[in-house]
């Protein structure tokens, strides 16, 4: 489903240019999961950038379902994170203006793809249901996690790409919001790409690697 | 080092990093200094001038004694006064033009320094203190104002010449000297203005007695307690000009307000940090108050110095309109004491502290730990709102109040302003209002974010809106009050002015020579106007005795009127009067009045725009009878067309009338609408730059609004929307919220020019004005309203457009 070949990304510092990846090869299955380890500053969520087509790649290739992401207009790009993939990130990114039903359905309508049924799912399933008139601030930081993820799951894409997902989290909450992410993304037939410090946590997943000084390394489990 | 040293050094430590903020602050101070001391300047000049004029003209406290009929009377009766022990002073007025490079009409003042009163000042300079015998013998000394030799061109100790000739007596500057006057012995003075052996009034000392018949029948005796007329006519011209200002004032202290209100949200963060290293409270709200103290000064400085430019490009127009008005003189140029420069840095100090105090106090109040909490500030806003919306409610009592129960100019403008601020203060919450009932009809995900996220906007935009409101409401507002005004006046100046040479002669005798001659040319009407000052109430009052002549029903359009209302007139029983005398006297038709040991009835009511004395009309032959020193001072002929150019050249050879005294209508006309546009002119000039203050106010909050919205926007950039669309949302938001305040200013400008031509037109003026609704003059300033908005906006946007992705990922990256 996702193909990384060669792909390098530097960026320009008051030092001097800093090659963060230098040569990234990697591949994810349609419906497998993949944690994606390393220390800080070794590039990791830059590759998750990438790959969300957030950020553009120097040289290399990323494919999806073996089409080329680089070289799409930034319409096309936008229209990849709509419809392609759902995003979750670390300190949660919610929209502070609207409620908790408006955004955990927010992805889904932009992408045309609401599925009631499915998000009622998602949020008795997230424990959101009596949250759901809430904003974000009333939240708790678990709670707000939860809401990201039922949004970037909203549309079932074919991509989940989370950032640390559970960072601003304690322990217990950790598992149990990580216990429910594998559990939906499966349900919603999504491929995962998770980056994460914690080889805990990364160890819950099918596939592991390890990025070290620009390139993957794999790590059998 | 001192605790209050380090806060200061990390406060301001902020200002490097937010220069726009900084900027912001410095702006609203600024601009709300120079406007309202620019209008004080103007003010403080107009009084300083009246106040000159009133003390060549008499000295404070200074009766006098007048010829009967209003003209010049011989110096014997003077000196048959002096000779029964009376202590009198002769003083002659009179017009005299100048001649030179820069010729100018000056009013011309003789005095008898001798005898006059020693108690008396003359331009500020004590009798005593007089060097009589410089000013006396020849070639004498010729006393002028800084300004007015300066329009002449001319340098102290020169000698001016006449139009006609002769030579004045060198000039010596006196510096307390009103504008346009110029003050010498009563010999030269006799001389320059032809006037042999005659004077225009006597000075009185000491305690007044009955005359003595035979000059009693000349002369008649003024009181110190009438004069002052000058200061008292043009009160409402300068409180009207004042209000302007404070409007002005209070949009610049939105600026301030909203950036001060900003840089604190911005460092609770740092506060939070202060306070947990052990810095005080009090060190750090002094801290605080003196970084505003800093701002403060600042932007008073420069305030006061704009303000003082601002003050100077708009005293001609002031100086024409109170010309225009009510003939008061106003010098070319600003001369202020050092004190209004202080006055002007205190009232700067005292906007800051105004539009600071509440952020002070909020960072006071709030606990340690909630100062960290990003959206504290936004959760406040609910019960905020709810508060302003109460304040606004018992503003509109207060407004309701003044309207049924106010019967002054003061409570007219509290009115005014009650309306205003009350509109403002319910702006946010009738946005949010209007904004929630929008988003009940948003089906899509993006529309339902763009009104969630415009409501979220509201708490940092409201004050720019609010500042935008009344921008825009008092341009609309004073907008239709002047072009209503414009249309009326023009109308019944049409109606007014018809007849077609309008003659002035130089006195009685002279007239009924006129006329005389006039009644054997053929094809000629002529219309005598005989006319007396006198005083009602202490009021000034002209009285206008008119012929019985099918013309004035045909020209004099009537407010209200009896039933054979001219006819009364004609018959000596029945008088009409100005609307704004008849709100003076508390008047209305069918009441009579005692006027001249006569009865008259009101029969008629007529609106007199623009003359700040009240007007009566009554019958020549009444007036003559009842008013003995009533002249004929004005003629008005009604003649072919082709006849109208040789018959003013034949009038003017054979009479000596120059063209001041026979004017055509068209020119009456000119004259009369140049003054009216110069009248509105500051105003019009003022009201521009408050809507330009708020267009800055708007600018600089969205500004810094667009710096911390990357945070709400970002989400939303890798949820999938394009950064153009991001711009073009952002755009439409806040058109949306100018298009809605536009909405409500409409409206709202209405109310306030309903309240300016139905209630403070009245108060200051004596007439009410019909309201008038111009559509295309309101569809101009909503249209400049959104153009504000879009100019204020375009900038921000233009930066959001052109942000690079990198700078949206730091969002959410905390790795590179």
């Amino acid at each position: 489903m996702l193909v990384i070949e060669h792909l390098h990304k530097s960026y320009s510092t008051t030092q001097g240019k800093l090659a963060v990846l230098q040569g990234v090869d990697l591949q994810l299955a349609r419906g497998a999961s993949l944690a994606l380890m390393g220390e800080s500053g070794s590039g990791k969520s830059t590759l998750l950038h990438l790959v969300a087509g957030l950020d553009r790649a120097d040289s290399g290739r990323i494919l999806i379902d073996n089409q080329p992401l680089d070289g799409r207009l930034e319409s096309a790009m936008a229209r990849w994170r709509r419809e392609g993939i759902g995003l979750v990130f670390q300190q949660y990114n919610l929209i502070s203006s609207l409620d908790v039903a408006a955004n955990l359905s927010f992805q889904a309508r932009l992408a045309g793809r609401l599925d009631r049924q499915w998000l009622d799912c998602l949020a008795t399933r997230l424990g959101l249901d009596s949250l759901l008139q809430r904003y974000p601030e009333q939240l708790s930081g678990g709670q707000q996690q939860r809401v990201a993820i039922g949004r970037a799951l909203a549309a079932r894409p074919a991509l989940v790409l989370a950032d640390e997902p559970t960072g601003s989290l304690d322990e217990a909450c950790s598992d149990e919001v990580l216990a429910l992410m594998l559990q939906l993304v499966g349900e919603a037939g999504s491929s995962l790409l998770m980056v994460t410090h914690s080889p805990r946590l990364a160890a819950r997943l099918e596939r592991r690697c390890v990025l070290h000084a620009g390139r993957v390394r794999a790590e059998p489990r | 080092m001192n605790p209050l040293l380090i806060t200061l050094q990390a406060l301001l430590s902020h200002w490097r990093r937010h220069r726009l903020q900084f900027f912001s602050i410095f702006t609203g101070l600024w601009l709300a200094t120079a406007l309202w001391t620019g209008v004080q300047a103007l003010n403080s000049q107009a009084r300083a001038d009246y106040a000159r004029a009133a003390a060549v003209l008499t000295g404070p406290g200074q009766a006098q004694l007048l010829a009967r009929d209003g003209e010049r009377f011989e110096q014997a009766l003077y000196l048959q006064l002096r000779r029964l022990g009376w202590q009198v002073s002769p003083l002659l007025e009179g017009r005299l033009r100048i001649a030179g490079a820069h010729p100018l009409t000056v009013r011309l003042i003789g005095i008898e320094p001798l005898s006059l009163p020693s108690t008396a000042a003359v331009a500020g300079i004590a009798i005593p203190a007089f060097d009589l015998q410089a000013f006396i013998d020849a070639p004498g000394q010729a006393w002028i104002g800084p300004d007015t030799l300066q329009q002449l061109g001319l340098n102290s100790h020169e000698q001016a010449t006449s139009s006609d000739g002769q030579r004045l007596p060198p000039f010596v500057v006196q510096p307390q000297l009103a504008p346009g006057v110029i003050v010498l012995d009563i010999g030269h003075a006799q001389a320059l203005l032809q006037a042999p052996g005659q004077v225009s009034r006597l000075l009185l000392a000491g305690e007044s007695r009955p005359l003595p018949a035979d000059i009693a029948q000349r002369l008649t005796l003024q009181t110190p307690g009438d004069d002052g007329d000058l200061q008292r006519l043009t009160d409402s011209f300068h409180l009207n000009l004042t209000a302007l200002g404070l409007l002005a004032f209070v949009v610049g202290l939105f600026i301030a307000h909203a950036a001060i209100g900003l840089a604190l949200e911005q460092r609770r963060g740092l506060i939070r940090n202060l306070r947990a290293c052990g810095i005080s409270l009090n060190t750090l709200l002094l801290s605080l108050t003196l970084e505003l103290g800093v701002f403060a000064v600042l932007g008073g400085l420069a305030g006061v110095a704009s303000g003082y430019g601002l003050a100077a490009a708009l005293l001609p127009d002031v100086a024409a309109s109170v010309r225009g008005l009510y003939g008061a003189q106003i010098a070319g140029q600003l001369s202020l004491p050092a004190g209004w420069w202080l006055a002007g840095v205190l009232v700067s100090i005292l906007g800051a502290l105004l539009a600071g105090v509440s952020s002070v106090l909020r960072a006071a109040h709030l606990p340690l730990l909630a100062l960290a909490q990003a959206q504290a500030w936004r959760m406040a806003q609910g019960p905020w709102l709810r508060r302003q919306a109460m304040a606004a409610g018992l503003l509109l009592l207060v407004a309701l109040g003044c309207w049924q129960w106010g019967n002054s100019l003061t409570s007219a403008l509290i009115l005014l302003a009650t309306l205003l601020l009350a509109a403002a203060l319910l702006l946010p919450a009738l946005l949010d209002g209007a904004l929630a009932w929008l988003a009940r009809g948003c089906r899509g995900a993006l529309a339902e974010w763009f009104i969630a996220d415009s409501r979220q906007q509201l708490p940092a935009l409201s004050l720019a809106l609010m500042a935008l409101l009344l921008a825009l409401a008092a341009s609309v507002g004073v907008g239709s009050m002047t072009e209503g005004f414009r249309k009326t006046f023009i109308g019944w100046l049409d109606q007014r002015l018809s007849a077609d040479l309008y003659l002035t002669p130089q006195d009685t005798t002279q007239a009924l020579q006129i006329n005389a001659w006039l009644a054997q040319q053929a094809a000629v009407t002529v219309l005598p106007g005989w006319r007396a000052e006198i005083r009602l109430q202490q009021w000034p009052v002209q009285v206008q005795g008119i012929i019985d002549h099918p013309a004035y029903p045909a020209r004099w359009p009537l407010l209200e009127q009896s039933p054979q209302a001219w006819a009364q007139l004609a018959s000596g029983r029945g008088f009409m009067l100005s609307e704004q005398l008849a709100r003076r006297l508390g008047l209305r038709l069918g009441d009579s009045l005692e006027l001249a040991s006569d009865t008259l009835t009101v029969v008629g009511i007529y609106a007199d725009y623009g003359n700040p004395k009240g007007h009566l009309l009554v019958s020549a032959g009444w007036l003559r009878a009842h008013l003995p020193q009533a002249t004929l001072s004005a003629l008005s002929l009604n003649l072919a067309p082709e006849r109208i150019a040789p018959l003013k050249a034949e009038l003017q050879q054979r009479f000596a009338l120059d063209d001041s005294r026979v004017v055509e209508q068209a020119t009456l006309k000119r004259w009369s609408r140049e003054i009216f546009n110069r009248t509105f002119a500051a105003t019009t000039a003022l009201n521009s730059l408050t809507l330009g203050v708020a267009g800055i106010a708007l600018f600089i909050s969205l500004l810094t609004l667009s710096q911390s919205r990357l945070g709400q926007l970002a989400p939303l950039w890798a949820l999938g929307v394009r950064r153009r669309q991001l711009a073009w949302l952002s755009l439409g938001q806040t058109l949306l919220l100018s298009s809605l305040t536009v909405l409500l200013a409409v409206p709202l400008g209405l109310l306030l020019a309903w309240c300016l031509v139905a209630v403070v037109n009245v108060q200051a003026f004596g007439w009410r004005l019909p309201l008038h609704v111009f559509p295309a003059q309101l569809l101009h300033l909503a249209v400049l309203g959104l153009l504000t908005s879009l100019l204020a906006s375009a900038w921000p946007l233009w930066q959001l457009a052109r942000r690079q992705p990198s700078e949206l990922l730091r969002q959410f990256a905390d790795e590179a």
